[in-house]
């Protein structure tokens, strides 16, 4: 994957070259030049198209948004409701994910969705300790995370 | 300015950030007051706090780009900034409260996390 962005990006420095216009905005064309001569000729350079990688974090990161917003619009109705309607608790998150980074991914992404807030991460890095509003749907929020980040975080690095 | 419709709608526009931005930071200050506990508490810090945040920083972003032609980066930045930061404190406050000894609210509440570090702790004072 490296291999392919240097040569992306020394093909958008070669546009810039020929065209003679040293903006941002021809490196830019540049890049886009490249990225389409990387898909035409990607049977004929090592490892997979970069460029998939990357659709794939645009879609974690839409994945993101929609949860945020969903989130933010339930903690505000829990607000606003005159009695409080909530059974808190600690449950354990089985993970799969290994490297730190992933992890601490999982637990910010975590954090910032509907009803759940990593509190911490047990030492062998294979549970996360999720504190959630209702203790009681604890499966099915177990199920949620499973089948949607831990998915698109593996399909990301993996 | 002349009250064309384009620039009417990107009144409307950023009208409407600022005061969803301004609604859910409100929200997070009453959540604060609201809620029972420290972790409670977080959630509502958490939460509601990055969209109100998002909010105005949309909407002081178009406000720049609409008046006076600047695309400002800083605020795009600041926004990514407080999306990855929150999170982080949100889960270090409560850990550190969690180690401080605070117990979550409510009557017979399950705690997975208080049951693991007994578990652990008990084969130490063993020794």
């Amino acid at each position: 994957m490296p291999f392919q962005i240097l040569l992306n990006i020394l093909i958008a420095v070669m546009w810039m070259f020929m065209s003679e216009s040293y903006t941002f905005s021809t490196f830019f064309g540049g890049y886009l030049i490249g990225i389409l001569l990387l898909l035409v000729l990607q049977r004929f350079i090592p490892d997979a198209f970069y460029m998939k990688r990357v659709v794939k974090v645009i879609r974690l990161m839409l994945l993101f948004t929609k949860e945020l917003i969903l989130s933010n619009l339930q903690i505000v109705k829990l607000v606003y409701k005159p009695k409080l309607d909530i059974t808190p608790g600690i449950f354990a998150f089985p993970t799969e994910l290994k490297s730190d980074w992933e992890i601490t991914l999982l637990a910010n992404l975590i954090s910032l969705t509907p009803g759940t807030l990593s509190i911490a991460v047990s030492d062998d890095n294979s549970l996360i300790y999720i504190h959630a509003m209702h203790i009681d749907d604890t499966q099915e929020s177990i199920q949620e995370i499973k089948d949607s980040f831990e998915k698109a975080i593996m399909e990301v690095t993996r | 300015m002349t009250g064309t419709s384009v620039d009417i709608f990107m009144d409307i526009l950023i009208s409407v950030c600022l005061l969803v931005g301004t609604f859910f930071i409100f929200s997070t200050s009453i959540g604060l007051l609201r809620f029972p506990d420290v972790y409670t508490r977080m959630h509502a810090a958490t939460k509601a706090s990055t969209l109100g945040i998002a909010g105005i920083m949309i909407g002081a972003f178009l406000f720049l780009y609409v008046e006076h032609d600047i695309l400002s980066g800083k605020l795009i930045l600041g926004l990514l900034f407080v999306l990855l930061t929150v999170p982080v404190s949100g889960h270090m406050i409560s850990r550190a409260a969690h180690r401080s000894g605070v117990i979550p609210w409510g009557d017979k509440v399950r705690d997975d996390y208080t049951e693991a570090i007994r578990a652990k702790e008990n084969p130490d004072h063993m020794k």
